[in-house]
């Protein structure tokens, strides 16, 4: 038996998500004894042996030629031909949006218990924490079948290396024609994607303005961190869209959120509360940011942030 | 075009979150119920936008859940569904709710089932999926926009990593998030209007849970926030660095 692990990779490289949900899965594998299969479908030019180093005993291919990986039907058809091969009791993903476009199918195909947004590790009898209530409490969730689904999110669990040499053998699969067509693919561009990253520094209206971004860019190049935006900036075009932190737009778990002009609404609230370390400057004592954070700057953003910057330079040399 | 648009109940964004019965029961006491900001604001919403433009479109919603569920069910109807349904079930996973939601859309054959990416109280993300697969339907996950144009569609979906558009045929399912539709309230003449419209009341099929919730809890209180004074930020650098451990 196995614990089947969907590695998702961007630009040749492992996602980091992927191999938490790796690390992840290798400790339930370790557990009950089975081996750890970490799944990629692979355009060819990645390094997949190099999942070995977390854990994969076995690394399964699978040509991106013979896949609409758009296509959520075809998706499951592959994963339960792989579920099958290789008996397969564990199905882990990181909660990406790749995971949501699947694993609710699969859970469906499979008769498999699916628990989304995993905050950490199964008990014995498979009860799993998850996140709920937009990241203000957790819930203990039993699956109670057989095959079981596990999307992990990021952030939440640390990879963990374990070395093994993985057996690397390539699927041969035929998918089903798919009646999805796929017009366009717009990936934009950053080094950090902000679902996944640890670090993150976030401006609110109280920056003004567009132009004064290059302190929150500079902010955040040196903690090596991505940026982010509150609601107001994104509809006001200040920053593109994909950067909206927040009940409506992305929930993001990092290490690290640095609040900069943002007044910290309930709606903004939930989509950074299950950040570990929250860090607020605003120049309003009364901001609600506050009550939510562990380390606070009453002050001007204008006057603190460049003040931060030099601090930073100073003490990283 | 017959379009189905699933709706749940939340707790409204504001909210207090607890729970009673030894943590296992969310706390409903002064708490005010709304639609899925999710399911009203992108999925119904948009339902209606269609319906404007092809009068002839019925917009059927359903909801799987108890009576305290009505009042939500009328709203929607007061913003512009023209049929009710409600799956008199409490359970609360999401295989027995798509299977409801299933049973009832499958010969109805819908060209369009419309719901929110996730609800903001399960935050599961599993129905539309679960319902695509019930129903051996397309699924367009965490859509920002669609054309229709006859039977084809042409919907922004966000990716990991940025966005697409795809092509494909009705009927398909599909999930909504901002970007879809603007949020509308609903006025005097929808609400009059909304009282005689049907409300549907159907009993659940028996279905076996996948999962089972067993309990809740809170995440632990913040120790309070420490301030630092706005001229020595290099006291927060080392906060970071030393005590909190994240640079």
């Amino acid at each position: 038996m196995s614990v089947l692990i969907y590695i998702e990779h961007h630009d040749g490289k492992f996602k980091k998500s992927s191999l938490e949900a790796l690390s992840y899965g290798h400790v339930i594998a370790k557990e009950n004894n089975m081996a750890t299969v970490a799944f990629v479908i692979s355009d060819g030019r990645l390094p997949v042996a190099d999942l070995g180093k977390y854990g994969a005993t076995k690394v399964l291919t699978y040509s991106h030629i013979g896949i609409n990986e758009s296509d959520s039907k075809s998706l499951a058809s592959l994963l339960c031909e792989v579920v099958k091969k290789e008996n397969v009791t564990w199905i882990i993903f990181s909660n990406t949006l790749t995971a949501k476009l699947i694993a609710p199918r699969l859970s469906v195909r499979l008769k498999a218990g699916l628990v989304t947004g995993a905050t950490g590790l199964p008990t014995k009898d498979g009860v799993v924490m998850r996140s709920v209530f937009s990241g203000k409490a957790f819930s203990a969730v039993k699956l109670n079948t057989e095959i079981k689904i596990i999307s992990v999110n990021p952030n939440a669990y640390l990879i963990n290396e374990s070395p093994e040499k993985p057996e690397v053998a390539e699927l041969v699969y035929s998918t089903s024609a798919s009646t999805i067509k796929i017009k366009e693919r717009r990936l934009s561009p950053g080094d950090i994607p902000l679902a996944e990253a640890e670090r993150v520094v976030s401006g609110g209206r109280g920056l003004k303005g567009p132009e004064n971004w290059g302190m929150i860019e500079e902010l955040a190049k040196l903690l090596g961190a991505a940026t982010a935006c509150s609601r107001p900036v994104a509809d006001a075009n200040w920053r593109p869209h994909h950067e909206h932190v927040g009940q409506t737009g992305l929930a993001i778990s990092p290490n690290l959120y640095i609040a900069i002009g943002i007044s910290g609404a309930i709606q903004h609230l939930a989509g950074v509360n299950r950040s570990k370390t929250i860090v607020v400057i605003n120049k309003d004592p009364e901001a609600p940011f506050f009550k939510s954070a562990d380390y606070g700057i009453v002050g001007d953003a204008f006057e603190v942030v460049p003040k931060l910057i030099e601090a930073i330079k100073t003490t990283h040399g | 075009m017959k379009i189905l648009v699933c709706i749940s109940r939340t707790p409204d964004t504001t909210a207090k979150i607890a729970f009673t019965d030894n943590n296992t029961k969310f706390a409903t006491e002064g708490v005010q119920w709304i639609i899925n900001p999710y399911d009203e604001w992108y999925a119904l919403v948009k339902a209606i936008e269609l319906k404007e433009k092809d009068p002839s479109t019925i917009i059927h919603l359903i909801n799987v859940g108890c009576i305290d569920n009505e009042p939500i069910i009328r709203k929607a109807l007061a913003l512009g569904g023209d049929e009710g349904i409600r799956v008199n079930s409490n359970s609360e996973d999401a295989y027995v709710i798509s299977s409801q939601i299933a049973a009832v859309a499958a010969p109805e054959n819908y060209d369009l089932i419309l719901l929110g990416k996730e609800t903001i109280d399960h935050n599961g993300s599993s129905i539309g999926g679960m319902v695509s697969e019930m129903l051996d339907l397309n699924l367009i996950s965490l859509s920002t926009g669609f054309q229709l144009n006859d039977t084809t569609i042409e919907a922004t979906r966000e990716i990991e990593g940025g966005e697409e558009i795809v092509i494909l045929e009705t009927p398909c399912v599909i999930t909504c998030q901002k970007g879809m539709a603007e949020a509308r309230i609903p006025n005097m003449r929808g609400i009059m209007a909304a009282r005689t419209k049907p409300l549907k009341i159907i009993e659940p099929i028996p279905v076996s849970p996948l999962t089972e919730t067993m309990a809740f809890e809170l995440p632990p209180a913040k120790a309070g926030v420490k301030l630092i004074p706005a001229d020595q930020p290099e006291i927060l650098i080392q906060l970071l660095k030393e005590e909190a451990k994240t640079i």
